[in-house]
Order: structure tokens, then sequence, then C-alpha cells
């Protein structure tokens, strides 16, 4: 084989991967929109969000293989049970140490995520399961695109749009935004604080919930899965600094571009490492995030 | 200072500890006293840099470290565990000198700090994983068996031995502690914890002592994670790294309390006689009832006792200082009162 044709075979991967990156970018940027928003408005990080992408990742599961409805139908009920959760999670954990020191929120949230693994490992077991859909690859020119990947990207994109319309146009919305900007004069001005911090757990959980929609499409779901992506998730929030939105859009495509070239060139799991090494460098040269401004 | 009684106190009750295996030889219980001891080290390595209020995640990574890096020298290079555990211990201090003097420079803390030595121990475990040629993956390794010199290999099978290493690096640990608690370092520390920028203003560099606590944290856990796969002989990337590892340490350190010198061995004893009692009660159906367990009362522990048993227990029995200062209300931040 000749250096041109060598090269022309490079450039269709290279140029696959891209694409897939951006693919997965959008699952990714999903995540991060959720966990952003919970930091945002009440001032939490949840560590145990990709448990609970885990837990509707089993919630499909059942649905679809279980009872055997169809995938269109689970979605829903999934999102729901997620946002139901999400609310539980912050009455029964968040709602009790909301004056507590904010380390203690977060330790709290460490001690859920071990319930919702060994949970999962007692009802469900360690075995590895998928729920047997599977999607065309679609062709296009040389490169192939999985239509699972394809779907999630876009149902991520509607996701994150109808989160935008729901904090830009409604009453709710606003009122979360306005809580986030300032808890303490909200109070005041008669906007139920309770009550929004409620509605926008479940709103982080219906997006860890929609989230679980999309990649058990892709992955097998066990009781560890979260662990493949929560760090990752982590990583992007504190890249694109907590609570921001748009640093944290970006910053989800970022990654998702290094994790799927660095997968390029051996296994997905050293895309994750040279993710975490980028992160590193990153710190050095934007400490506050990537959208922050240089002092 | 440590007065004439509790030195007396601390003299009498080694010697116990050391008499107890020749008195006692019943192999099941010295198990579990060997686990508990190294646990014991690990969760007072990780409350050294807990205490300050600088919560790591990162830990299950350092003890991966230690753990694997001992293990592929002795199998793949034949080097002692003599030589490999040093090495294992550079190597932790090394990422951790990578990964803490961004943060610490940068004035990345609280929820930043945490989250980024989550994914630090999220990643060690992914690459312990990646590498499955080398480390067998999720299905765990086993060093190689001593052909030769069992002193040379680190490698003993009586149970005694064991106890007493275990023993030793544990007493070891508790000492490197108390020399922190007297030091300097741990009134700049204090300082920093409870004001970096008031720390700095006085004085007190800040990058340089949160990094020295660090390295101090991360090598000696990495020493915890070393000791522990020479005892079993058999390690996974899920019993000595990653989060859940991490989460364990804090959970120990916690319900024990990071107040005392004991508190993270109060911790294990805890947890390790709760993780053996489910395991006995539920048989082989136990995997995973002993995680929910630890999971449910750890939450149950911040919400309704943040300073841990041994920590609520002895503000109980000491008079009432006036005020408390701000950061002892935290279940890590918690610093000794002054005695």
């Amino acid at each position: 084989m000749g250096m041109q044709a060598f090269l022309d075979i490079f450039d269709i991967y290279l140029l696959e991967a891209v694409i897939n990156g951006i693919l997965l970018g959008g699952v990714l940027a999903l995540l991060a929109l959720g966990l952003n928003l919970i930091f945002g408005v009440i001032d939490v990080t949840w560590i145990c969000y990709a448990e609970l992408v885990m837990i509707g990742m089993y919630a499909m599961y059942f649905i679809v293989q279980y009872y055997g409805l169809s995938y269109f139908i689970a979605a829903p009920f999934t999102i729901l049970l997620v946002a139901i959760l999400g609310a539980a999670l912050h009455y029964l954990v968040i709602a009790p140490l909301l004056t507590a020191p904010p380390i203690n929120q977060l330790l709290a949230t460490g001690g859920v995520l071990f319930v919702l693994q060994s949970f999962a490992t007692v009802a469900f077991g360690i075995d590895f399961r998928n729920l047997g859909i599977r999607l065309p690859v679609l062709a296009f020119g040389d490169m192939n695109f999985s239509y699972a990947r394809l779907l999630s990207f876009l149902a991520a994109l509607v996701g994150m749009v109808a989160v935008y319309l729901f904090m830009t146009r409604t009453f709710t919305g606003t009122a979360i935004r306005a809580i986030s900007q300032d808890r303490q004069i909200m109070a005041l001005m008669g906007v139920d604080t309770k009550r929004m911090y409620l509605i926008t757990s479940a709103l982080g959980g219906a997006l860890a919930g929609l989230a679980a929609c999309l990649l058990v499409l892709q992955y097998d779901v066990h009781p560890f899965v979260g662990l493949s992506f929560g760090p990752i998730t982590f990583l992007i929030c504190v890249l694109g600094g907590l609570g921001n939105f748009i640093g944290g859009f970006i910053a989800a495509f970022v990654f998702a571009e290094i994790i799927s070239l660095g997968g390029l060139f051996s296994d997905l799991e050293w895309g994750y490492v040279l993710a975490f090494a980028f992160f590193i460098v990153m710190m050095f040269i934007r400490p506050a995030g990537l959208l922050a401004r240089r002092r | 200072m440590i007065g004439q009684g509790r030195l007396a106190a601390w003299a009498v009750g080694l010697a116990a500890l050391v008499a107890l295996p020749f008195l006692y030889r019943d192999p099941y219980h010295l198990h579990i006293l060997v686990l508990i001891l190294i646990w014991s080290f690990a969760y007072t390595s990780w409350s050294m840099m807990g205490r300050f209020g600088l919560v790591s995640l990162g830990h299950g990574g350092f003890m991966g470290i230690g753990a694997y890096v001992t293990a592929l020298l002795w199998n793949h290079l034949g080097w002692s565990p003599w030589i490999g555990i040093p090495i294992s211990m550079v190597a932790a201090g090394a990422l951790a000198l990578i990964v803490g003097y961004p943060c610490f420079r940068f004035r990345i803390t609280g929820h930043y700090f945490v989250l980024v030595t989550l994914a630090l121990s999220g990643i060690v475990l992914q690459v312990i994983t990646a590498t499955r040629d080398y480390t067998g993956g999720s299905l765990g390794y086993t060093p190689n068996r001593a052909s030769g010199n069992k002193l040379l290999a680190l490698q003993f099978d009586d149970k005694t031995t064991w106890y007493l290493i275990a023993l030793g690096v544990w007493l070891f640990g508790i000492v490197v502690w108390h020399w922190v608690d007297r030091s300097m370092a741990r009134y700049a520390l204090e300082a920093i914890s409870e004001d970096e920028d008031a720390a700095a203003a006085a004085g007190v560099d800040v990058t340089a002592e949160k990094l020295k606590i660090t390295l101090l944290s991360a090598v000696m856990t990495a020493l915890a994670g070393a000791i522990y796969c020479q005892y079993q002989m058999f390690i996974t990337p899920d019993t000595v790294s990653g989060i859940a590892v991490s989460l364990q340490m804090v959970f120990a350190a916690i319900v024990g309390g990071l107040f005392v010198s004991l508190g993270p061995t109060f911790g294990a004893v805890i947890t390790i006689l709760l993780a053996e009692t489910l395991r006995i009660g539920f048989g082989t159906k136990a995997v995973g009832w002993d995680n929910l367990v630890y999971g449910v009362l750890l939450v149950l522990f911040i919400i309704f006792l943040p300073k841990g048993i041994l920590g609520s227990l002895l503000d109980r029995l000491k008079p009432q200082r006036k005020v408390p200062r701000a950061h002892e209300q935290e279940a890590v931040q918690i610093a000794r009162p002054g005695t």
C-alpha cells in the first residue's frame, strides 16, 4: 500500500471519528446540562448523577424486554421515573442538608451513589444486559455511522432546546433562573423556593432519564455503568465552569472529540485518559473554567 | 503533648496488641484483624488531609497505584516488593503533585476539588481496566508465588507475621498523624481551611502547605494498597481503586470521626465488622447488600451525626467549648480542639 492510499483511509477514519465525537458530545452535553442545572440553582453537586442514569437504563431494559412495550412508550415512563427519583433525592437527602456545609451535601450524594449501585447489584445482578434493539448502520460515502448515535444526538439537542424554552418562556423557568442569581431575595419576593428546588431536581432527573433512554441504545447496562461516564461528566462541568450552561455545552463537545479521536488510536478507555490529561493541562491554562475571563 | 497517663495507656494497649496473636490463634479472627489494621492505616492516611477540609475522592487511585505498581514490577520484572513498594509510593506521590499543584495553585477548592479528585480515581480505574493485557483487567491480578526467599518477596503464609506487619504499619500511621498534629503545618492548614485569603495574608504559603499534606497522604495510601496486595495476594480494580474505594475511605473516617487519631481506626473496625456480619448473615447473596447498608448509613450519618461516633462521644464527655468554630460543624473539616 502506497503512502497516498494510507492517507486516504486515515482521513476517512479521522473524519468518521470527528463526526462520531460530535454525536457523542450531544449526550455528554445533556448530562452536563442536568448536573449544571442542579448546581446552578440549588448549589449542590449530585455525584450520584450517573447512577440515576443507570437506574433509568434498567427501567428501559425492563419495560422493553420484560413487559414487551415499544421503545417509544417506554421512554416517557423512564423519564418520568427518573424525574421522580431526582425529586425524591432532593426531598430526602438534600433538603435536610440545605443549611449544612456544601461538602456534607456532596458526600451524602456519595452515599446515595453507593445505595443505587448496590441496589442495582442486589435487584438485577451484575450481568450485562442490553435492549436487543439493533438499529441499522447508516453508510455515508465510505463512512459508517450508527443510527443509535444519530438518534441520540438529535434527541439530546431537542431535550436541550426544550429546557432552554422552559427556562426562558415560562414563569417557573424564569423563577428558577432568578433563584440561581440570588437565593435569598427570591423568597422575599414571594417565590416558593422549596417548590422551585423540587421542580429543578425533577427536571435534572428528567434529563438523566432522557440520557438513559439514549445511552441504553448504545451501551449494555450493568450496576457500574455509571462509572464509565460519571467521571467524564464531572470533568466537563468543572472545565466549563460549574453552573455555566454554555461552558458545559462547549466542554462536552471538546471532551467528546478527545475521547473519540483518542479511541481511534486504541481503546475507548485511553480516550478517557487523554481527556483527563487534557483536563489537567487546561487547569493550568484556564483554571477558572473554559469561558472565564482572564484576570 | 501526651501526658504520662496517656503514654502509659498507649504502652499497655500496644503491648496487648503485640501479644494478641501469640495468645489467640484463630486464623479467621486474625485475618479480620489484619484487614482492619491495613484499612485503618488507609483511612488514617486519608484523614491526614481530610481533616483540614481537603476532601479527596482520589485516594482510591493512589491505593490502586500502590497495589498494582508493586505487583506488576514483581511479576513482570521480578523486582522485589522492597524496591517495588517505594517505587509505587513515588508514583502515587508524583500523580498527587501533578493533580494537586494546579488545584492548589489556582484555588480549585470545595466542589471543584472533590470533582477533580473523583475523576482522578475514576481514571486510574479505567487505566487498570484498559491495560488488561498486563493487569488482568477487571478479572483481577495475582502476584506470582515466591519460589525462593519469602522475606525478599514479602510473602508470608502465617497470619501472625502479617498481623505484626500490619500492626507496625498502622502504628506508623498513628505516629505520623500525631506528628502532623503537633507540627506547625497543622496550624497553617487549619488557618487555610478556615480562610485561605486570611492565611495567605498572614504569611502562610497556601499552595506549599496543601501540597505537602497531600503528598504525605497519597504516599501513605499507596503503601496501604501495596501492603493490602501483598497480604491478600489477589487484587481487582474494584477492591483497591476507583470511586467506591474512595467513598469507602470517606465513609469510615466520618463514621469514626476525624476528630481524634483513632477515629479512622474506629471507623474501620465498625465498617469491616459490619461488612463481615452482613456477609455471614446473607451468605453468598451478600453481594451488594453490605454496600447498600453502607450507603444508607453514610447518608444518615451526614444528616444526623456529622462528627462521627467517636467524635460525638468525646464531645459529650468533654465540657462544651464556648463557641464551636465554623469548620468544626462540617463532617470532614473537623480539627482537634485545643487540649
